[in-house]
């Protein structure tokens, strides 16, 4: 039996409430974005996208859990001035100009100054 | 209703060294029962930072160490599993000319020893890996030592040897051990083994065996300060150590860089953890050491306890007191690499009454005044 | 065993002010007992703001009404939160701050934000760590689109969204209807509410729930909004699996009758009841024991709250699951018996009638697990493809291979083996399913499967964090 799946929306999250704060603008995986004064990183992300990492092992998309700061797995990635430093999507608190990476690509490009492999 | 049983050899001690020994006691077709008073590897076997080196030990030591090296290779067959073994390397860096001059002095002397050490200058090291920058003045490396995982490997020992007709008892402490003047019986809660042998493999609890039996040794307790980060990209194939300094690190296949390091806390006779002021200090040497760990995060630490003699040499040897006793402890968290080569050579001495390794240095009597001794 | 230099040397500082580590309703109704008789507490909290998960505050710049957030509870949350906000100058209050380990009589401190680092000694010591959700997966939990109930919570409290355009609720517990109702009251779009608790057990529970009757009837009332709201409740269901391609797209699930049903849904909102967050006890050397109430091993107290350790009092949900109003008395009680214990005259009366006050909550607490009862068969249902500890990829199937190696089922170990609760959250998502798995592969009670050990960082722990200071006393004040 065919099921209809519904078409999604391009966010995971649905904003419900509190529509009126200022904007605050910030930059997701290179692209300038648009999210809210007030919004976590986490809320910021996943109101216009639904990936905040891809599991290192599984290879699969992460967005978060348990919103709570206990689960660890809405780590995301900064790019620009911090790149590679890391921060808990769900309990920090978006700042302007903050460069977010949550696809493979720009954690990678983030994080490519940082690694190098030993040749033996 | 306690048990009654009737051996050649009981082996105090289900750690890699026991459970090795027994292993190879029983290719020798020797009877042997395992008493292990938690689980098999579960010890300092087990959380040690697997290491897997024979570079920087002692000119005394190297014979064991090559002897066990032989069975590292061949770890499949003799155990049933890798337990994640690679020959990764080992690197020692020097962070000054002084330390490079020891390093350079050690490559000499162990020269005839077979680790094939190459010496690299800060030049060569930062064409093969970027290592702790300026720092870093260059270092030693051992291309065929490695590292393996302590947590899977430590108890496929003890499984390896119960699979050779080992009996294998854990959660049995041994209350104490006497000899009947014909033979020695052991005593765990559950059990009176009888034998005609004794192995005194318990690791940072040899001692009070070692006290019972009228052999004393100034042994310390030692607790290492472990960590492991979060899953990183991998990057990191050697196994790195400092000369003359603390931090020691490795990267697991699947990412986490697993380091030591520095004095961890006793709680009590059984717990230890790593010490915040040496977590503090640790975390920075990480960083300097690797810069690609800059924004990586610490998961976990963890510590044991580690049986130390105050020549850092263990105690590998027949007894001096008592015919038909052996001791094989006081490793100082450096054991994990010998484990192989002591059961390998423990079942020799048992079984032919000498061993083709010089073992001499690591007599138990080595630490009584001779004047004593009788 | 020959000395060892290594002993840890730590012993109990003569004085001080006491230390709580918590600012939800326990921690808050801690300090402000201790600051009534007269003392100054330091008051540790990872939020950024006071009030815990359950009375979380929004942030700055938010206009929702109390009333808008906490519905029912807007009264004892506003109370909550006027009276921290009016003893906050009065408290040594330390905001975005990790208690990361204890060793000895010091805790370990990180400033998230600032990456920085110091140690604060105590003499005596509340800890109120609260809960998070307890987690029992279905296939395809880790997509995208799938949340804790708690989780599902925090979003629409604290950022007034919902976990996706529409909602399905699962699991069982007091929760789920609660959250299902606040989102349809918000105006989410919530498709079902999926209690794996069959209808009957409502009905077995009842008489037990008169033990606190205005709370049994808001979990009617929010059952019997949802159901004139016309959001369709099921119970006695089983959940089979979340499918979905790179994000959640339906959830499959069985009815009382057995038949399979198909929700096409774009997010998914599970939990079964709570489970408390205990690390913090665990690191400071207090004796556990396991609680059939709440299938898990809790930190041990006294009537009082006392723990095995002198000086350490435990409070609230992360001493076991007890609710919100039972946290705000068990921190009164923690706090009378600290000032007791040094010598400071407390009203016995108040805490005669806090202690029976809370004995009322544990019978209802009890009602709860009738009516909701924790799924017994779950791990014998579990498939071997499902993947269990979410942070290090760990499948059922591997699990109970490395759990048929180890007859004794010391989780520690097997996770030692097999990965279990390796990962980044140390075992707090996975650590119930584990046991269960355990448990039923060796056919043996939860209890002795034992708990994942306690481990610092009690969270991870950034490489390049600073220390600023090293064994600081804890200001006198």
């Amino acid at each position: 039996m065919a099921h209809a799946t519904p078409l999604l929306p391009a966010g995971q999250l649905v904003r419900l409430k509190e529509q009126g704060r200022a904007p605050l603008h910030f930059v997701l995986n290179g692209q300038p974005a648009q999210a809210l004064q007030g919004d976590t990183v986490l809320t910021a992300v996943l109101t216009q996208s639904a990936q905040l990492r891809s599991h290192e092992f599984a290879h699969t998309p992460r967005a978060g859990f348990c919103m709570m700061g206990a689960c660890q797995d809405c780590w995301v990635t900064l790019g620009g001035e911090q790149a590679g430093r890391k921060l808990r999507a769900c309990s920090t608190l978006l700042q302007a100009g903050m460069q977010i990476c949550t696809t493979t690509e720009a954690v990678a490009q983030a994080t490519a100054t940082n690694a190098s492999q030993v040749q033996p | 209703m306690v048990k009654q049983l009737a051996t050649e050899v009981v082996v105090i001690g289900g750690g890699i060294m026991g459970a090795s020994t027994a292993l190879f006691l029983r290719k020798r077709g020797i009877q042997v029962v395992v008493v292990e008073r938690d689980l098999c590897g579960s010890r300092s076997s087990g959380v040690n930072f697997g290491g897997v080196r024979r570079q920087g030990r002692s000119l005394a030591m190297l014979p064991l160490s090559q002897r066990s090296h032989q069975h590292w290779g061949r770890l499949t067959e003799l155990i049933g599993t890798e337990a994640e073994y690679e020959r990764s390397g080992h690197f020692k860096i020097a962070r000054s000319q002084a330390d490079m001059e020891s390093l350079v002095r050690y490559a000499e002397k162990t020269r005839d020893c077979g680790l094939d050490l190459q010496l690299l200058d800060g030049a060569e090291l930062h064409k093969r890996f970027p290592v702790g920058g300026a720092k870093v003045v260059g270092g030693s490396f051992c291309p065929d030592d490695g590292q393996a995982n302590p947590r899977l490997l430590s108890p496929a020992f003890a499984t390896a040897a119960a699979r050779a007709g080992a009996q294998v008892f854990e959660h049995s402490p041994v209350l104490d051990v006497a000899h009947n003047g014909q033979r020695f019986v052991v005593r765990t809660p559950e059990m009176e083994i009888r034998a005609n042998v004794v192995v005194n493999a318990a690791g940072a609890w040899a001692g009070q065996f070692a006290e019972q039996c009228g052999e004393p040794v100034p042994m310390r307790i030692r607790p290492p300060a472990m960590g492991v980060t979060e899953p990183l990209p991998f990057f990191l194939h050697w196994s790195l150590g400092v000369e003359g300094g603390s931090i020691y690190c490795r990267q697991v296949r699947r990412g986490n860089v697993v380091f030591g390091g520095g004095p961890g806390l006793v709680l009590d006779d059984t717990r230890a953890r790593n010490r915040h002021t040496t977590v503090w200090a640790q975390l920075p040497q990480l960083v300097e050491l690797l810069p690609q760990l800059k924004n990586a995060q610490l998961i976990r630490t963890w510590s044991g306890n580690e049986g130390a003699l105050p020549d850092h040499e263990p105690i590998i040897s027949a007894s001096s007191r008592q015919a038909g006793l052996y001791h094989a402890f006081g490793f100082a968290g450096g054991g994990f690499q010998l484990g192989p080569g002591v059961g390998d050579v423990m079942a020799e001495l048992i079984a032919q009454g000498r061993s083709s390794t010089p073992i001499d240095a690591f007599r138990i009597d080595r630490f009584t005044d001779p004047a004593c001794s009788t | 065993m020959i000395g060892s230099d290594f002993y840890l040397d730590d012993p109990r500082p003569a004085d001080g002010p006491p230390v709580i580590v918590g600012a939800g309703p326990a921690g808050i109704r801690a300090a402000q007992t201790l600051l009534a008789h007269g003392l100054r507490p330091v008051v540790i909290d990872e939020a950024p703001q006071a009030g815990g998960q359950i009375y979380r505050r929004q942030p700055d710049g938010f206009g929702r009404t109390p009333k808008d957030l906490y519905g029912f509870e807007a009264g004892r949350a506003s109370d909550l939160h006027q009276t921290f906000d009016r003893l906050r100058p009065q408290l040594d209050y330390r905001p975005d701050t990790l208690v990361w380990n204890a060793q000895g009589h010091s805790l370990d401190l990180l400033h998230t934000a600032q990456r920085t680092a110091n140690t604060l000694r105590w003499r005596d010591l509340i800890v109120a760590t609260g809960a998070t959700d307890r987690v029992l997966p279905l296939p395809g939990w880790t997509l995208p689109g799938v949340y804790t109930l708690g989780g599902a919570q925090v979003a629409l409290k604290y950022q007034g969204c919902a976990i996706g355009d529409a909602v399905v609720f699962a699991g069982t517990g007091p929760l789920l209807y609660l959250v299902a109702y606040q989102y349809a009251k918000a105006g989410g779009r919530v498709l079902a509410v999926l209690d794996t608790a069959p209808a009957v057990q409502r009905y077995k529970a009842a008489p037990a729930m008169l033990a606190q009757p205005a709370v049994a009837a808001k979990g009617v009332y929010f059952l019997s909004w949802l159901m004139f709201h016309d959001v369709p409740v099921h119970h006695g269901v089983q959940l089979l699996r979340a499918e979905g391609a790179d994000r959640v797209q339906a959830i499959v699930w069985k009815d009382a009758q057995g038949a399979e049903q198909h929700t096409a849904c774009s997010a998914i909102g599970l939990g079964y009841a709570l489970r408390p967050e205990t690390q913090l006890a665990d690191l400071l050397g207090c004796e556990f024991a396991f609680a059939p109430l709440h299938r898990c091993y809790v930190p041990q107290i006294d009537a009082d709250r006392r723990s095995s350790v002198p000086g350490v009092y435990l409070a609230g949900d992360g001493a076991g699951i007890m609710g919100a109003d039972a946290a705000e008395m068990s921190g009164e009680l923690a706090a009378l018996a600290l000032l007791e214990d040094r010598g400071i005259a407390t009203d016995a009366a108040r805490q005669a009638k806090l202690r029976q006050q809370l004995d009322k909550t544990q019978q209802f607490r009890q009602a709860l697990e009738v009516a909701f009862p924790f799924p017994d068969d779950w791990a014998a249902r579990a498939p071997d493809a499902l993947v269990v500890c979410r942070c290090e990829n760990i499948t059922a199937a591997e699990l109970r291979a490395t759990a048929a190696t180890q007859p004794q089922g010391d989780i520690n170990r097997i996770k030692a083996l097999c990965r279990v609760g390796m990962g980044r959250c140390q075992g707090r998502m996975c650590g119930v399913a584990a046991t269960e798995i355990l448990a039923d592969t060796l056919k043996v009670p939860v209890a002795q499967i034992g708990r994942i050990r306690g481990q610092a960082p009690i969270k991870p722990l950034p490489l390049d964090m600073t220390v600023v200071s090293t064994d600081q006393e804890a200001s006198h004040g």
